[in-house]
């Protein structure tokens, strides 16, 4: 038979059955957090209030462009991101709405939403130091700044300035520190780098349980993932800049899209998901910390310890995005 | 007479094929009207210089590379006969199933330090491999031309194979010998098929991101991305684009131009094939040894190590992969066909087309394979949301942007079939009262058989693996297999990601394998 003939019918099939059946008053979440660690959350929605939660997922930067261009008509009830720049990038573009809400303002801390109320941490991501405890000694760590001293030489490794996490992440450090003292730090860094910087902060793991290099900067959560498959994984974090502006954490965040037609269920849904069990399920599914203070961590989580946080609003990681990305160019971190 | 009345048709038809790809153009070429002087400034100085030659370098590499490597083995499998040919002939097409970020990943997650080869040879002989870098613009040009050579393959075999024992005779008389034979006639024959392969790779090179982002090598692309991501500016990242576009027109235009007016064309289908010549001995083993090595490399190896890291997630295999399945083979099944299609219409039109401004429309047709598939896709979907939600929840922007990627893949194999078929037919048929629609179906489409299959090959196994266009652009709950592979990896779950890269590969390869089987008997 035509193979061509018949990959024509499977696609005419198919395309009528794309189309998923219509109910009342779906909210739509345009997500740059994966299906994996969302889903779960709306099916339980749903199944206590009735309301359906449809989805898309792509990058946020990618999202962004997709509500702007759609504009009015745009179905999106919600943006979600896992990065505070995105969520501030789209409060730049006016597609997020302030909200009034006391619930929010009560279950989230102040420096992990956005002051006017346009978009909210749901949880929290720490990127702090990982280090291999066969070499070194807990004792000579103790900030970012200092993996830039030469006795580190060789032995660093950190994952590629192209990832979101690590623009925050000199953002904030030029928010605390100033450009120029910043910029210091990062050629530090790359002059202490012991391989090619890695696309991710799984294979930076990878490298110093195998010896390739002794200490980097990870969100922890990555070490969660690999420590529940291989509770014997050598690698320990460090709490970062204790007593020194604390550890750099990220969110990740939601918002209401401006041209939303039910910003009320939309509000109820992020009020929703800011407490409780959901917010619980929100960190836990991922080993990330949850926004709200009063939720209990995952027990995995919990093992690490408390640490002492990065209080600036995470809206600066937005603002200063841009200049942190210029710096880390010239800096030669690739 | 024929000729004229027909052109303006020709130059409507055009240019509507070269409206999709003009969307995302136009929006490079806008951008210009307010070039970002500050992030430029930087670019000049900082990331432009070392970017742009980070380019040209794996442009280079991956173009030679792939040459060498497809041609040669069009050469082997269509001339020679080993131990082993028949298979070979299809299977060494089977690494277009594997999409290039997967087998990235897959470089990089055995060869690296702490992967399994390197921590062996460390555990055994002591032996530190830290010079030899995967994650490198070696590497990365490695991978890329092991996913891409089969384009060069695929094209090369069928036009090589389109040599015919007459002209063998016809070359004889004229005193050559099997080498100057291939030499002089052979090779002429089918450089047009091989440029458009070369051509193909180096602009899915261009536009790679997935490859040099798992390598963290710096290319053009990643630049546009990290203005766009990271320095919030779409505006400056389409100016680059605009940049990118302008070069490869450039390039495009100088090899047609150094083609020159040379025109190659066969009268009538060839039944006699040459015959192939049977290798003996080592050579036999030699040419066996060297396809099983590259099908090895770039097919055998990285699916077992996939299907080792999707046999650790096997839990996560259920009921909606069935789903995602299908759906990637009707998307890729049907925009194929679309495709394919909308490439037959372009290269009948560009062959009317009298004057320049409809050859410029039938090139600029074929420029989106050049552009970052998200900036194409966000090009695309702009525009066209400014219809009003009319498109919403349909999959017509998805198949627009589809056409506007890959209508380049088809046509390349389409013009070059089109180019082999003789006027005088035409003439003949006209003669025999035989004109329009019926001339199509009964004179040409026996004659395109072979390289309408090809372009659908190419095609389809692209939109199997295609995910920037697809993820922007599908209605909600619309999951493929490759929109599946970057849930899992978007958070650097890549081993989990290997289920569906794996389905891909397997889905992907009966098609491959149905479409190359028929080829065989039509070519």
């Amino acid at each position: 038979m035509n193979p061509a003939g018949a990959l024509a019918r499977v696609a005419l099939l198919l395309t009528l059955v794309a189309a998923p059946a219509l109910s009342a008053d779906p909210l739509v979440v345009y997500s740059a957090r994966n299906e994996q660690l969302i889903k779960p959350l709306f099916d339980r929605y749903t199944r206590e209030t009735g309301i359906e939660v449809r989805f898309t997922t792509a990058d946020a930067a990618v999202l962004i462009e997709r509500i702007a261009a759609e504009g009015r008509n745009s179905p999106a009830d919600i943006l979600m991101t896992v990065d505070a720049g995105e969520l501030w990038r789209a409060t730049e573009r006016g597609l997020l709405r302030p909200l009034q809400s006391r619930v929010l303002a009560d279950n989230i801390p102040a420096h992990l939403r956005d002051p006017e109320g346009r978009w909210f941490g749901l949880s929290m991501r720490a990127r702090t130091l990982a280090y291999d405890p066969r070499k070194v000694d807990a004792a000579s760590l103790s900030t970012y700044e200092a993996l830039a001293e030469p006795r580190w030489k060789g032995k660093l490794c950190l994952r590629t300035s192209k990832k979101v996490y690590n623009q925050s992440l000199v953002a904030m450090l030029i928010a605390q520190q100033g450009e120029a003292r910043t910029e210091q730090v990062v050629r530090g860094w790359i002059a202490n780098l012991a391989a090619p910087v890695f696309a991710n902060d799984t294979q930076l793991l990878e490298a110093i349980a195998a010896g390739q290099c002794e200490v980097g900067i990870v969100n922890t959560y990555y070490l969660g993932r690999i420590l529940k498959d291989r509770p014997e994984f050598p690698v320990k974090l460090y709490w970062a800049n204790q007593g020194s502006g604390g550890v750099h954490v990220n969110i990740s965040g939601a918002g209401v899209v401006t041209t939303s037609r039910q910003p009320a269920a939309a509000q109820r849904f992020l009020e929703w998901l800011s407490a409780g069990e959901a917010q619980r399920f929100f960190a836990a599914v991922n080993a990330e910390y949850p926004a709200n203070p009063a939720v209990g961590l995952d027990p995995l989580v919990a093992g690490w310890g408390t640490f002492e946080s990065s209080q600036i609003n995470l809206g600066k990681a937005g603002t200063l995005q841009p200049q942190a990305v210029r710096l880390m160019d010239r800096a030669g971190y690739r | 007479m024929t000729r004229l009345t027909r052109a303006p048709a020709a130059t409507v038809v055009l240019a509507l094929l070269a409206l999709p790809a003009l969307l995302p153009i136009a929006a490079t070429v806008l951008a210009w009207s307010s070039p970002e002087t500050g992030i430029w400034a930087h670019q000049l100085e900082y990331v432009l210089p070392r970017v742009a030659l980070n380019t040209l370098l794996l442009v280079f590499w991956v173009g030679l590379g792939s040459l060498l490597l497809g041609a040669g083995l069009g050469w082997l499998v269509a001339f020679h006969d080993f131990p082993g040919r028949g298979l070979f002939s299809w299977a060494l097409l089977l690494p277009l199933a594997v999409p290039g970020y997967v087998l990235a990943v897959v470089a990089a997650g055995t060869l690296d330090y702490a992967g399994p080869v390197q921590s062996w040879l460390r555990a055994v002989g002591d032996l530190d491999l830290q010079r030899l870098q995967v994650r490198s613009l070696g590497g990365a040009a490695l991978v890329l031309i092991l996913t891409l050579y089969p384009y060069v393959y695929l094209l090369a075999r069928v036009a090589f194979e389109g040599a015919s024992r007459t002209m063998l005779e016809v070359a004889m008389t004229l005193g050559e010998d099997r080498r100057g034979h291939f030499r002089r006639v052979v090779l002429p024959m089918a450089r047009p098929a091989l440029a458009a392969g070369v051509a193909l790779v180096c602009m899915e090179t261009v536009a790679d991101f997935g490859v040099v982002a798992a390598f963290n090598v710096d290319t053009l692309t990643t630049a546009i991305y990290r203005t766009w991501y990271g320095l919030f500016s779409l505006q400056a990242a389409l100016q680059l684009a605009g940049l990118l576009v302008v070069v490869v027109m450039a390039t495009a235009w100088l090899e047609r131009r150094s083609r020159g007016r040379e025109a190659y064309a066969a009268t009538r289908p060839e039944r006699e094939r040459l015959p192939r010549r049977r290798l003996r001995g080592a050579r036999a083993w030699a040419a066996m040894l060297a396809a099983l090595m590259v099908l090895g490399l770039a097919f055998l190896l990285p699916v077992l190590q996939l299907s080792a890291w999707a046999w650790q997630h096997a839990a996560d295999l259920d009921a909606r992969y069935l789903d995602f399945a299908l759906r990637s083979l009707g998307v890729a099944g049907s925009g194929a066909l679309l495709v394919v299609a909308a490439a037959l219409l372009h290269g009948y039109a560009l062959a009317r087309a009298g004057h320049a401004v409809a050859r410029g429309l039938g090139r600029l047709a074929t420029l989106g394979y050049a552009l970052p598939g998200a900036v194409l896709a966000v090009g695309v979907f702009a525009p066209l949301n400014a219809l009003g939600g009319l498109l919403q929840g349909t999959l017509v922007i998805m198949f627009i942007a589809y056409l506007a990627r890959f209508l380049a893949v088809a046509a390349g194999p389409v013009e070059g079939g089109l180019a082999r078929i003789h006027g005088g037919l035409d003439e003949a048929a006209a003669t025999l009262g035989s004109s329009g629609p019926a001339r199509l179906r009964r004179v040409h489409l026996p004659l395109l058989k072979g390289s309408l299959l090809v372009a659908a090959i190419l095609v389809f196994v692209d939109l199997m693996k295609e995910l920037p266009i697809t993820l922007m652009t599908r209605p909600f709950g619309f999951e493929t297999l490759s929109v599946r592979i970057f849930e899992m990896a978007a958070e650097g779950e890549w081993t989990r990601a290997a289920l569906p890269a794996v389905m891909i590969v397997l889905v992907g390869l009966l098609p491959v394998y149905l479409l190359s089987r028929r080829m065989d008997h039509v070519a």
